[in-house]
Protein backbone atom coordinates (compact mmCIF):
# COMPACT_ATOMS: atom_id res chain seq x y z
CA UNK A 1 0.00 0.00 0.00
CA UNK A 2 1.46 3.59 -0.86
CA UNK A 3 0.47 4.97 2.59
CA UNK A 4 3.14 3.02 4.43
CA UNK A 5 5.46 4.93 1.86
CA UNK A 6 3.98 8.13 2.60
CA UNK A 7 4.25 7.69 6.12
CA UNK A 8 7.91 7.22 6.02
CA UNK A 9 8.41 10.41 4.25
CA UNK A 10 6.06 12.15 6.42
CA UNK A 11 7.65 11.36 9.14
CA UNK A 12 10.29 14.24 9.31
CA UNK A 13 7.51 16.68 8.83
CA UNK A 14 5.49 15.11 12.04
CA UNK A 15 8.45 15.14 13.97
CA UNK A 16 9.53 18.81 13.06
CA UNK A 17 5.79 19.76 14.22
CA UNK A 18 5.90 17.60 17.30
CA UNK A 19 8.88 18.76 18.60
CA UNK A 20 8.15 22.31 18.46
CA UNK A 21 4.58 21.73 20.06
CA UNK A 22 5.81 19.62 23.09
CA UNK A 23 9.13 21.05 23.43
CA UNK A 24 11.47 18.29 23.93
CA UNK A 25 12.74 15.60 21.51
CA UNK A 26 11.81 12.70 23.58
CA UNK A 27 8.28 13.24 24.01
CA UNK A 28 8.57 14.59 20.28
CA UNK A 29 9.06 11.01 19.10
CA UNK A 30 6.76 9.18 21.53
CA UNK A 31 3.79 11.80 20.16
CA UNK A 32 5.24 11.09 16.70
CA UNK A 33 5.42 7.40 17.54
CA UNK A 34 1.90 7.47 19.26
CA UNK A 35 0.26 9.28 15.82
CA UNK A 36 1.78 7.03 13.23
CA UNK A 37 0.22 3.62 15.36
CA UNK A 38 -3.13 5.75 15.60
CA UNK A 39 -2.68 6.39 12.08
CA UNK A 40 -2.77 2.47 11.14
CA UNK A 41 -5.40 1.73 13.14
CA UNK A 42 -7.50 4.68 11.65
CA UNK A 43 -6.61 4.39 8.25
CA UNK A 44 -9.91 2.77 7.44
CA UNK A 45 -10.94 6.86 8.21
CA UNK A 46 -8.41 8.30 6.05
CA UNK A 47 -10.19 9.08 2.50
CA UNK A 48 -7.88 8.48 -0.34
CA UNK A 49 -6.82 11.29 -2.73
CA UNK A 50 -7.03 13.97 0.35
CA UNK A 51 -3.80 15.22 1.97
CA UNK A 52 -2.76 12.62 3.86
CA UNK A 53 -0.16 14.94 5.83
CA UNK A 54 -3.31 16.71 6.62
CA UNK A 55 -4.93 14.18 8.12
CA UNK A 56 -2.18 12.87 10.32
CA UNK A 57 -2.07 16.00 12.16
CA UNK A 58 -5.01 15.92 12.99
CA UNK A 59 -4.60 12.33 13.93
CA UNK A 60 -1.95 13.87 16.22
CA UNK A 61 -3.69 16.90 17.87
CA UNK A 62 -5.96 13.98 18.92
CA UNK A 63 -3.34 11.71 20.63
CA UNK A 64 -1.53 15.00 22.19
CA UNK A 65 -5.08 16.49 23.45
CA UNK A 66 -5.16 12.78 24.81
CA UNK A 67 -1.68 12.60 26.41
CA UNK A 68 -2.51 16.26 27.83
CA UNK A 69 -5.45 15.22 29.53
CA UNK A 70 -3.70 12.58 30.89
CA UNK A 71 -0.58 14.35 32.29
CA UNK A 72 -2.17 17.11 33.52
CA UNK A 73 -2.04 16.86 36.97
CA UNK A 74 1.54 17.23 36.47
CA UNK A 75 2.22 20.17 34.31
CA UNK A 76 4.91 22.19 35.45
CA UNK A 77 5.89 23.77 31.93
CA UNK A 78 5.78 27.34 32.67
CA UNK A 79 8.30 27.07 35.89
CA UNK A 80 10.74 24.59 35.07
CA UNK A 81 12.10 25.70 31.45
CA UNK A 82 15.90 25.53 31.86
CA UNK A 83 17.30 29.00 31.80
CA UNK A 84 19.28 30.09 29.15
CA UNK A 85 23.11 30.67 29.59
CA UNK A 86 23.79 34.47 29.90
CA UNK A 87 27.07 34.70 28.21
CA UNK A 88 25.84 37.94 25.93
CA UNK A 89 26.73 36.26 22.51
CA UNK A 90 24.17 36.63 20.15
CA UNK A 91 24.27 33.55 18.14
CA UNK A 92 21.69 31.77 15.95
CA UNK A 93 21.84 29.25 18.40
CA UNK A 94 20.58 31.73 21.03
CA UNK A 95 17.94 32.93 19.02
CA UNK A 96 17.33 29.60 18.41
CA UNK A 97 16.83 28.82 21.78
CA UNK A 98 15.20 32.05 22.96
CA UNK A 99 12.27 30.92 20.35
CA UNK A 100 11.93 27.84 21.44
CA UNK A 101 11.41 28.55 24.70
CA UNK A 102 9.06 31.54 24.00
CA UNK A 103 6.98 28.86 21.78
CA UNK A 104 6.51 26.31 24.82
CA UNK A 105 5.39 29.01 26.96
CA UNK A 106 2.20 29.71 24.50
CA UNK A 107 -0.99 28.82 25.54
CA UNK A 108 -1.36 25.09 23.92
CA UNK A 109 -4.26 26.09 21.33
CA UNK A 110 -2.20 29.13 20.04
CA UNK A 111 0.72 27.29 19.90
CA UNK A 112 -0.77 24.62 17.58
CA UNK A 113 -2.66 26.92 15.45
CA UNK A 114 0.72 28.96 15.31
CA UNK A 115 3.10 26.35 13.99
CA UNK A 116 0.74 24.61 11.63
CA UNK A 117 0.42 28.13 9.90
CA UNK A 118 4.06 29.09 9.87
CA UNK A 119 6.08 25.86 10.10
CA UNK A 120 3.57 23.49 8.05
CA UNK A 121 1.97 26.24 5.97
CA UNK A 122 -1.50 24.86 6.58
CA UNK A 123 -4.23 27.19 4.84
CA UNK A 124 -6.10 28.47 7.53
CA UNK A 125 -9.21 26.24 6.45
CA UNK A 126 -7.00 23.16 6.78
CA UNK A 127 -5.79 24.64 10.22
CA UNK A 128 -9.98 24.56 11.29
CA UNK A 129 -10.33 21.31 10.36
CA UNK A 130 -7.32 19.89 11.66
CA UNK A 131 -8.04 20.86 15.21
CA UNK A 132 -11.71 21.09 15.17
CA UNK A 133 -12.54 24.75 15.56
CA UNK A 134 -14.35 27.46 13.57
CA UNK A 135 -11.99 29.59 11.26
CA UNK A 136 -12.43 32.52 13.11
CA UNK A 137 -11.16 30.98 16.41
CA UNK A 138 -8.07 30.35 14.20
CA UNK A 139 -7.49 34.13 12.99
CA UNK A 140 -7.61 35.01 16.88
CA UNK A 141 -5.52 32.26 17.88
CA UNK A 142 -3.03 33.52 15.18
CA UNK A 143 -3.25 37.02 16.03
CA UNK A 144 -2.97 36.32 19.84
CA UNK A 145 0.27 33.78 19.52
CA UNK A 146 1.70 36.30 17.34
CA UNK A 147 1.48 39.03 19.57
CA UNK A 148 2.87 37.40 22.82
CA UNK A 149 5.61 35.30 20.95
CA UNK A 150 6.51 39.31 19.46
CA UNK A 151 6.46 40.96 22.98
CA UNK A 152 8.35 38.09 24.94
CA UNK A 153 10.80 38.20 21.95
CA UNK A 154 10.94 41.77 22.23
CA UNK A 155 11.79 41.25 26.11
CA UNK A 156 14.79 38.82 25.33
CA UNK A 157 16.62 40.87 22.28
CA UNK A 158 19.62 42.48 23.42
CA UNK A 159 19.18 45.63 24.16
CA UNK A 160 16.50 45.00 27.14
CA UNK A 161 18.63 42.28 28.12
CA UNK A 162 21.80 44.96 28.63
CA UNK A 163 19.00 46.67 30.29
CA UNK A 164 18.45 44.11 32.84
CA UNK A 165 21.98 43.56 33.39
CA UNK A 166 22.51 47.60 34.67
CA UNK B 1 -13.13 53.23 -4.61
CA UNK B 2 -15.33 52.33 -1.26
CA UNK B 3 -12.63 49.91 0.43
CA UNK B 4 -14.03 47.18 3.19
CA UNK B 5 -12.18 48.29 6.41
CA UNK B 6 -8.94 46.55 7.37
CA UNK B 7 -9.15 43.86 9.78
CA UNK B 8 -6.90 41.76 12.49
CA UNK B 9 -7.06 38.83 10.05
CA UNK B 10 -6.31 40.33 6.99
CA UNK B 11 -3.02 41.78 8.64
CA UNK B 12 -2.44 37.88 9.77
CA UNK B 13 -3.05 37.05 6.19
CA UNK B 14 -0.93 39.53 5.14
CA UNK B 15 2.04 38.51 7.29
CA UNK B 16 1.71 35.28 5.34
CA UNK B 17 1.54 36.40 2.17
CA UNK B 18 -1.95 34.78 1.65
CA UNK B 19 -4.26 37.91 0.93
CA UNK B 20 -5.46 37.34 -2.33
CA UNK B 21 -3.98 40.25 -4.80
CA UNK B 22 -6.91 42.95 -4.90
CA UNK B 23 -6.92 43.01 -1.68
CA UNK B 24 -3.32 43.57 -0.73
CA UNK B 25 -3.10 47.00 -2.36
CA UNK B 26 -5.60 48.37 0.38
CA UNK B 27 -3.98 46.17 3.20
CA UNK B 28 -0.40 48.33 2.44
CA UNK B 29 -1.69 51.61 1.55
CA UNK B 30 -3.50 50.84 5.23
CA UNK B 31 -0.37 49.74 6.46
CA UNK B 32 1.56 53.02 5.05
CA UNK B 33 -0.25 55.53 7.05
CA UNK B 34 -0.03 53.44 10.39
CA UNK B 35 3.91 52.60 10.76
CA UNK B 36 3.54 50.95 14.43
CA UNK B 37 0.70 48.72 12.67
CA UNK B 38 3.66 48.51 9.85
CA UNK B 39 6.68 47.16 12.01
CA UNK B 40 3.99 44.70 13.91
CA UNK B 41 3.46 43.05 10.51
CA UNK B 42 6.71 42.89 9.65
CA UNK B 43 7.75 41.66 12.71
CA UNK B 44 5.21 39.21 12.24
CA UNK B 45 6.93 37.89 9.25
CA UNK B 46 10.40 37.90 10.43
CA UNK B 47 9.14 35.71 13.48
CA UNK B 48 7.68 33.57 11.01
CA UNK B 49 11.00 33.32 9.41
CA UNK B 50 12.66 32.53 12.81
CA UNK B 51 10.43 29.95 13.83
CA UNK B 52 11.16 27.87 10.57
CA UNK B 53 14.71 28.48 10.49
CA UNK B 54 14.94 27.13 14.18
CA UNK B 55 13.62 23.97 13.47
CA UNK B 56 14.56 23.55 9.83
CA UNK B 57 17.36 20.69 11.13
CA UNK B 58 14.48 18.23 12.41
CA UNK B 59 13.69 17.82 8.51
CA UNK B 60 17.47 16.62 7.62
CA UNK B 61 17.52 14.28 10.95
CA UNK B 62 18.07 10.56 10.00
CA UNK B 63 15.19 9.32 11.34
CA UNK B 64 14.74 6.73 14.16
CA UNK B 65 14.67 3.32 13.93
CA UNK B 66 11.70 2.87 16.14
CA UNK B 67 9.56 5.59 14.11
CA UNK B 68 10.51 4.16 10.94
CA UNK B 69 9.09 0.36 11.96
CA UNK B 70 6.01 2.19 13.49
CA UNK B 71 5.25 4.10 10.10
CA UNK B 72 5.95 0.83 7.75
CA UNK B 73 4.35 -1.35 10.53
CA UNK B 74 1.26 -3.59 9.37
CA UNK B 75 -0.42 -4.96 12.31
CA UNK B 76 1.55 -5.05 15.59
CA UNK B 77 -2.34 -5.81 17.15
CA UNK B 78 -2.04 -9.14 15.77
CA UNK B 79 1.17 -9.69 18.10
CA UNK B 80 -0.06 -7.79 20.85
CA UNK B 81 -3.41 -9.99 20.85
CA UNK B 82 -1.05 -13.33 20.98
CA UNK B 83 0.71 -11.62 24.01
CA UNK B 84 -2.71 -11.24 26.05
CA UNK B 85 -2.87 -15.27 25.47
CA UNK B 86 0.33 -15.47 27.14
CA UNK B 87 -0.15 -13.27 29.79
CA UNK B 88 -2.88 -16.30 31.67
CA UNK B 89 0.49 -18.44 31.18
CA UNK B 90 2.63 -15.85 32.57
CA UNK B 91 0.69 -16.59 35.90
CA UNK B 92 1.43 -19.91 35.88
CA UNK B 93 5.26 -19.39 35.53
CA UNK B 94 6.11 -19.76 38.82
CA UNK B 95 3.98 -23.27 39.06
CA UNK B 96 6.30 -25.68 37.08
CA UNK B 97 3.16 -27.83 36.29
CA UNK B 98 1.53 -24.94 34.98
CA UNK B 99 3.68 -24.61 31.82
CA UNK B 100 4.45 -27.53 29.83
CA UNK B 101 6.56 -27.49 26.81
CA UNK B 102 6.12 -30.37 25.35
CA UNK B 103 8.98 -31.05 22.53
CA UNK B 104 7.74 -32.17 19.00
CA UNK B 105 10.25 -35.08 18.42
CA UNK B 106 10.61 -36.61 21.96
CA UNK B 107 14.25 -36.69 23.09
CA UNK B 108 15.00 -39.26 25.52
CA UNK B 109 16.99 -38.28 27.79
CA UNK B 110 16.83 -34.29 26.87
CA UNK B 111 18.61 -32.61 30.34
CA UNK B 112 15.42 -30.92 31.64
CA UNK B 113 17.75 -27.83 31.99
CA UNK B 114 18.02 -28.04 28.05
CA UNK B 115 14.15 -27.52 28.06
CA UNK B 116 14.49 -25.25 30.37
CA UNK B 117 16.15 -22.47 27.90
CA UNK B 118 13.29 -22.98 25.56
CA UNK B 119 10.69 -22.44 28.09
CA UNK B 120 12.98 -19.16 29.04
CA UNK B 121 13.39 -18.19 25.70
CA UNK B 122 9.65 -18.77 24.71
CA UNK B 123 8.17 -16.35 27.73
CA UNK B 124 11.12 -13.70 26.82
CA UNK B 125 9.54 -13.88 23.47
CA UNK B 126 6.15 -13.64 24.14
CA UNK B 127 7.04 -10.54 26.61
CA UNK B 128 9.16 -8.41 24.52
CA UNK B 129 8.25 -8.79 20.95
CA UNK B 130 4.65 -7.58 21.60
CA UNK B 131 6.07 -4.05 22.62
CA UNK B 132 5.91 -1.19 20.64
CA UNK B 133 8.20 1.76 22.57
CA UNK B 134 10.57 -0.27 23.86
CA UNK B 135 11.28 -3.78 22.21
CA UNK B 136 14.96 -3.19 23.41
CA UNK B 137 17.15 -1.75 25.37
CA UNK B 138 19.41 -0.78 22.70
CA UNK B 139 18.97 -0.27 19.42
CA UNK B 140 20.72 -1.99 16.64
CA UNK B 141 22.39 1.50 15.57
CA UNK B 142 24.69 1.10 18.57
CA UNK B 143 25.28 -2.53 17.46
CA UNK B 144 28.78 -2.30 18.75
CA UNK B 145 28.03 -0.94 22.26
CA UNK B 146 25.25 -3.99 22.08
CA UNK B 147 27.61 -6.69 21.33
CA UNK B 148 30.78 -5.25 23.91
CA UNK B 149 28.00 -4.30 26.65
CA UNK B 150 26.16 -7.72 26.87
CA UNK B 151 29.53 -9.68 26.09
CA UNK B 152 30.86 -8.43 29.26
CA UNK B 153 27.50 -8.29 31.14
CA UNK B 154 27.66 -13.03 30.23
CA UNK B 155 31.46 -12.87 30.53
CA UNK B 156 31.94 -14.21 27.17
CA UNK B 157 31.98 -13.30 23.60
CA UNK B 158 28.76 -12.98 21.97
CA UNK B 159 27.56 -11.86 18.52
CA UNK B 160 24.51 -10.58 16.64
CA UNK B 161 24.58 -12.85 13.47
CA UNK B 162 23.38 -11.27 10.57
CA UNK B 163 20.30 -12.36 9.28
CA UNK B 164 19.64 -9.61 6.59
CA UNK B 165 20.01 -12.47 3.71
CA UNK B 166 16.80 -14.13 5.47
CA UNK B 167 14.79 -10.52 5.49
CA UNK B 168 15.62 -10.13 9.27
CA UNK B 169 17.14 -7.34 9.95
CA UNK B 170 18.77 -6.46 13.86
CA UNK B 171 16.46 -4.59 16.11
CA UNK B 172 18.59 -4.58 19.38
CA UNK B 173 19.06 -6.20 22.42
CA UNK B 174 18.48 -6.07 25.75
CA UNK B 175 19.90 -8.27 29.07
CA UNK B 176 17.46 -10.58 30.96
CA UNK B 177 18.31 -12.52 34.48
CA UNK B 178 18.65 -16.23 34.17
CA UNK B 179 19.29 -18.97 36.60
CA UNK B 180 22.88 -18.79 36.14
CA UNK B 181 23.36 -15.44 35.60
CA UNK B 182 22.49 -12.67 32.69
CA UNK B 183 21.14 -13.90 29.81
CA UNK B 184 21.15 -11.95 26.57
CA UNK B 185 18.30 -11.02 23.93
CA UNK B 186 18.69 -9.83 20.64
CA UNK B 187 15.10 -9.16 18.61
CA UNK B 188 14.87 -9.05 14.83
CA UNK B 189 12.55 -8.16 12.50
CA UNK B 190 11.26 -8.54 8.83
CA UNK B 191 10.29 -6.14 6.75
CA UNK B 192 6.21 -6.40 7.46
CA UNK B 193 6.84 -6.61 11.17
CA UNK B 194 7.42 -10.47 11.97
CA UNK B 195 9.55 -10.71 14.90
CA UNK B 196 12.17 -12.95 15.93
CA UNK B 197 14.37 -13.85 19.10
CA UNK B 198 17.78 -14.84 19.58
CA UNK B 199 18.13 -15.84 23.43
CA UNK B 200 21.63 -16.58 24.82
CA UNK B 201 23.26 -17.60 27.76
CA UNK B 202 26.22 -19.38 29.20
CA UNK B 203 26.14 -23.02 29.73
CA UNK B 204 27.70 -24.23 33.26
CA UNK B 205 29.07 -27.65 31.98
CA UNK B 206 31.33 -26.61 28.90
CA UNK B 207 32.35 -28.39 25.87
CA UNK B 208 28.83 -29.39 25.48
CA UNK B 209 27.21 -29.39 21.77
CA UNK B 210 23.56 -30.58 21.16
CA UNK B 211 21.71 -30.42 17.64
CA UNK B 212 18.84 -28.63 17.34
CA UNK B 213 15.49 -29.57 19.33
CA UNK B 214 12.28 -27.82 18.81
CA UNK B 215 9.89 -26.92 20.78
CA UNK B 216 6.15 -24.75 20.94
CA UNK B 217 4.05 -24.13 22.91
CA UNK B 218 0.85 -21.75 22.23
CA UNK B 219 1.88 -19.74 19.01
CA UNK B 220 6.03 -19.60 20.13
CA UNK B 221 8.04 -22.50 18.18
CA UNK B 222 11.60 -22.48 19.38
CA UNK B 223 14.48 -23.88 18.19
CA UNK B 224 17.45 -24.17 20.46
CA UNK B 225 20.93 -25.99 21.11
CA UNK B 226 23.99 -25.47 22.96
CA UNK B 227 27.37 -25.02 21.29
CA UNK B 228 30.14 -25.15 23.29
CA UNK B 229 29.75 -22.53 26.29
CA UNK B 230 26.63 -21.02 25.07
CA UNK B 231 23.34 -21.90 24.83
CA UNK B 232 20.79 -21.02 22.26
CA UNK B 233 17.14 -20.42 21.66
CA UNK B 234 15.84 -19.32 18.57
CA UNK B 235 11.74 -18.22 19.32
CA UNK B 236 9.31 -16.85 16.58
CA UNK B 237 5.26 -16.46 17.04
CA UNK B 238 5.25 -15.25 13.50
CA UNK B 239 7.20 -17.92 11.39
CA UNK B 240 6.25 -21.38 10.70
CA UNK B 241 8.66 -24.31 11.94
CA UNK B 242 10.63 -24.53 8.34
CA UNK B 243 11.62 -20.89 8.48
CA UNK B 244 12.53 -20.70 12.01
CA UNK B 245 14.61 -23.63 11.12
CA UNK B 246 16.23 -21.81 8.39
CA UNK B 247 17.00 -19.02 10.64
CA UNK B 248 18.42 -21.53 13.01
CA UNK B 249 21.02 -22.71 10.56
CA UNK B 250 21.74 -19.28 9.42
CA UNK B 251 22.35 -18.16 13.03
CA UNK B 252 24.16 -21.39 13.59
CA UNK B 253 26.46 -20.91 10.39
CA UNK B 254 27.02 -16.69 11.13
CA UNK B 255 28.08 -18.03 14.45
CA UNK B 256 31.28 -20.55 13.59
CA UNK B 257 34.64 -19.32 14.77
Amino acid sequence: MDEAKRLVELIPRLRRYARALVGDRSSADDLVQDTLERAWAKLHLYRRGTDLRAWLFTVMHNVHVNRVRAARSSDPLEDEMPELAQNGTQSDALLVRDLDRAIARLPADQRAVLLLVTLEDLSYDEVARTLGIPIGTVMSRLSRAREKLRAMMLGQSPTARLKLVK
Amino acid sequence: MSELPVTEADLQAYADGRLPEERRAAVEAWLAARPEEAERVAAYRRLAQEVRGAYETMLSEPVPARLAQAASRRRPWRRAAAAAGWLALGIAIGAPAGWQLRPERTVTQAAPDNMLIARRAAIAHATYSPEVRHPVEVGADDEQHLVAWLSKRLGVKVRAPKLDEAGMSLVGGRLLPGENGPVAQFMYQSQNGRRLTLYVRTEASRNRETAFRYARENNVGVFYWIDREIGYALASADLSKDELLRLANLVYKNLEP
